[in-house]
């Protein structure tokens, strides 16, 4: 019988290129740059800058809480959405999802430019209100991101678990609070983990609304931009162990939550 | 309402405004009763168990409890739980926070509900069991808990909606048991909702028969399976010979080809359906019961055989100890009191209708929801004569037809259904049928909602689009009297 010689593990090779080319490459050249001066010695002094320079660590503060504030208030706003639109009894009910999502299919700088001429039409000049621009912008961009996992999240929550709350005697505000919320974490943390993270290194939409208080993402680029590969890699790595540290321990809570689904 | 824990009165339910999924139902439940809502998949027993727990609101009628009127209260202000089907833990809490939850909503202080919760541990006997994840537990325990999770409330009422189902076959007996020493023991008011007759008969104080969104017989378990009210719950409630038949004369009918005595007491010469259980007929030799049969097979069901025979044209199953093979000749025994007689439902195939038209011709035109007929006039009219485009009756009087009620009604055998849709009088679907001893009865329901019940000898299956053909001359007519009845 003759033998087929193709294998299917063959199919991963185009992925293995790119992961060896594009991802473990990189992220041994970051490293390395990381840990060493500008002559090429193994250094911590990159480290030691970073954390006593009080402009680096403002900006590491500032990108937290830009961030912070973009991912609350497109959970304030995203949860009541998912929530109508998965309970809710109407029709065409993925016609309003698609609405929501919608802008998803529009290029990033197009929407934001769009939104920029409305702000300015507001507020005159967008200059008077950086942060708050800022921010609108960025739940405008990060809104879609948020409702979708929780959305698939709620239409997978069994109604009996609802309607069993109230059997119980909760009202409606213990049924959320008790019932529903609890539930619902799998979601929140999977929309949160898809603000949360690229929020904090977009700073293109600050570029674009004359924000020119750095984040983190924009302090790497201007280090990479005067050739200061060193000092650039070790705040890519920093940003690199804080997301790490944040997946893991989200990863932790739904974990938990979900050992006690299945 | 001396001690009526929960009543219906004319509770209707349409969720479009259109079809009612409860037609006009009407319920009294006493108190420390187990109560089964029994019936097939979609006869609205689920509905009507959600709108007692408060999770849907009836479209008409009142729901009261002991007396007060609960129908617009909502579920968490109704001393009434619920034990789901698919049980509906809540996943992010261990056993003890499941059962107490209930208790927590209330603010009882801590000792108290570690006591409670213990006490309700017990009683499903999972004692220990607190600080278990659900997860961790298998479909019996996740039952039991449910259950625990719902009576330490110590609610009047007790819902339970088909929570046996996903329980496996041993797991499934064992628990029906328990949870009537559980009833016994606790004497709330148990209300349980099953589409599987046997577990109705085995639990129940009182079994609530349902299909179609309307009550078919309320009754015991005995009551149930020995007079059933109508065909259709003979022939959902165990095995059951239907046969279509009359009465000869007093406590004698006629059905299968033979003259049997019967218990049951009707006028002579109405038309009756009658009932006999497998169980109930005794085989003997050849001639020495009220008719003889043929075996035509025998399957061996562990205690008993599953015999058919063919008597004449009639078919007839036989459960009994005995094995007879194949083609012996038999007689067949039944003793009066095991033949149930029930009198033919008359309301069938009625449709009410007007005059629409007099033809030129002397026909006339009956415009009926689903359909019109044209007829001559003297059909409609018997001994009337038409002259001139005038209708004259018997009496000499002319008729002023306009706008006159008519009701049509034919007779089941002499229609014929066809899957052909278009060469009937109207198109549906078959929701239902029975073996009646040599055919099936099958009832037809159009798009307005109008059923027809048709004799067929062929096996159809239910769910099939049918055109429901009624010859002409099949047809039979009332008018309406003056007074509007009939």
């Amino acid at each position: 019988m003759k033998k087929s010689y193709f294998d299917r593990k063959l199919l991963a090779i185009p992925y293995m290129i790119f992961l060896v080319l594009f991802v473990i490459l990189p992220l041994l050249v970051v490293i390395y740059y990381g840990f060493t001066d500008a002559q090429g010695h193994m250094s911590f002094s990159n480290f030691v800058a970073f954390f006593s320079n009080g402009r680096t660590i403002g900006t590491l503060v500032y990108s937290f809480v830009i961030s912070l504030v973009t991912t609350t208030i497109c959970l304030l706003i995203a949860y009541p959405i998912a929530f109508i639109l998965a309970k809710g009894e109407y029709c065409r009910k993925h016609a309003f999802l698609m609405i929501f999502v919608l802008p998803m299919w529009i290029n990033f700088t197009l929407r934001i430019t769009a939104l920029k001429e409305i702000l300015t039409m507001l507020e005159g000049n967008l200059a008077y209100y950086p942060f708050m621009n800022t921010i609108i912008c960025m739940v405008y961009d990060f809104l879609p991101f948020m409702i979708m996992p929780m959305y698939n999240s709620l239409t997978k929550l069994d109604d009996s678990m609802l309607e069993a709350g109230a059997d119980l005697g909760a009202n409606k505000m213990q049924v959320l609070i008790h019932v529903l919320l609890p539930l619902s974490i799998p979601g929140i943390i999977s929309g949160v983990t898809m603000v949360f993270l690229p929020a904090m290194t977009n700073y293109v939409v600050l570029d674009m609304v004359y924000n020119s208080t750095y984040i983190m993402g924009s302090l790497i680029g201007s280090y990479f931009s005067s050739y200061d590969w060193n000092n650039g890699s070790v705040i890519s790595a920093i940003l690199l162990i804080f997301i790490g540290m944040f997946t893991i321990a989200t990863n932790r809570l739904v974990g938990n939550t979900e050992g006690g689904r299945a | 309402m001396a001690n009526n824990i929960i009543e219906l009165k004319n509770v209707k339910k349409t969720y479009d405004g259109k079809t009612y999924v409860i037609e006009d139902f009407s319920l009294e439940i006493k108190e420390g009763e187990f109560v089964t809502f029994l019936g097939p998949s979609g006869c609205g027993k689920t509905t009507i168990l959600r709108m007692i727990g408060g999770f849907d609101t009836q479209t008409e009628g009142e729901i009261y409890l002991e007396g007060n009127d609960i129908s617009i209260l909502p579920p968490n202000k109704r001393p009434i739980n619920t034990v789901f089907q698919k049980y509906a833990l809540f996943p992010h809490l261990n056993v003890y926070d499941n059962i107490a939850f209930g208790l927590k909503m209330k603010k009882v202080d801590k000792a108290e509900m570690d006591k409670k919760v213990s006490e309700a541990l017990e009683i499903v006997d999972l004692e220990g069991f607190e600080k278990r994840n659900i997860s961790t537990l298998s479909g019996g325990q996740q039952q039991r808990i449910a259950i625990a999770r719902a009576i330490v409330n110590q609610p009047k009422v007790l819902l339970l909606d088909e929570p046996l189902s996903a329980l496996d076959y041993k797991m499934r007996k064992e628990m029906q048991l328990e949870l009537k020493s559980m009833h016994k023991k606790l004497g709330i008011t148990f209300i349980f909702v099953t589409h599987d007759q046997e577990e109705a008969l085995t639990m129940s104080d009182k079994v609530v028969v349902m299909a179609d969104g309307e009550i078919q017989q309320v009754g015991t378990p005995e009551e149930i399976y020995n007079e059933p009210a109508n065909v259709f719950v003979a022939d959902f409630i165990g095995e059951s010979n239907i046969f279509n038949g009359v009465m000869e004369e007093d406590k004698k009918a006629y059905f299968a080809d033979t003259l049997f005595q019967t218990v049951d007491d009707f006028p002579k010469g109405t038309k009756i359906d009658a009932v006999i259980r497998p169980e109930d007929v005794e085989i003997t030799e050849a001639g020495a019961g009220q008719l003889d049969g043929v075996v035509t097979s025998a399957d061996f069901k562990g205690t008993f055989y599953v015999t058919f025979l063919q008597c004449g044209q009639f078919e007839m199953e036989v459960h009994c100890l005995k094995h007879y093979a194949e083609g012996t000749k038999v007689g067949l025994k039944v003793d009066p009191d095991n033949i149930h007689i029930i009198r033919y439902d008359m309301s069938k195939n009625h449709y009410v209708g007007s005059v629409a038209s007099v033809s030129e011709h002397g026909n006339v035109t009956l415009k009926f929801e689903d359909f019109s007929l044209k007829v001559p006039a003297a059909r409609v009219f018997p001994g009337s004569t038409f002259a001139d485009g005038v209708i004259t009756g018997a009496d000499g009087k002319a008729i002023v037809t306009e706008g006159l009620g008519v009701t049509a009604f034919y007779s089941p055998e002499s229609a014929q259904m066809s899957d052909d849709i278009k060469s009937g009088l109207v198109s549906g679907t078959i929701i239902s049928f029975y073996y009646i001893g040599d055919h099936y009865s099958y009832t037809i329901r159009t798009a307005s909602e109008e059923d027809y019940v048709v004799d067929d000898e062929y096996l159809w299956n239910q769910g099939d689009r049918v055109g429901v053909i009624v010859p002409e001359e099949a047809w039979g007519f009332k008018l309406e009297t003056a007074g509007g009845e009939l």
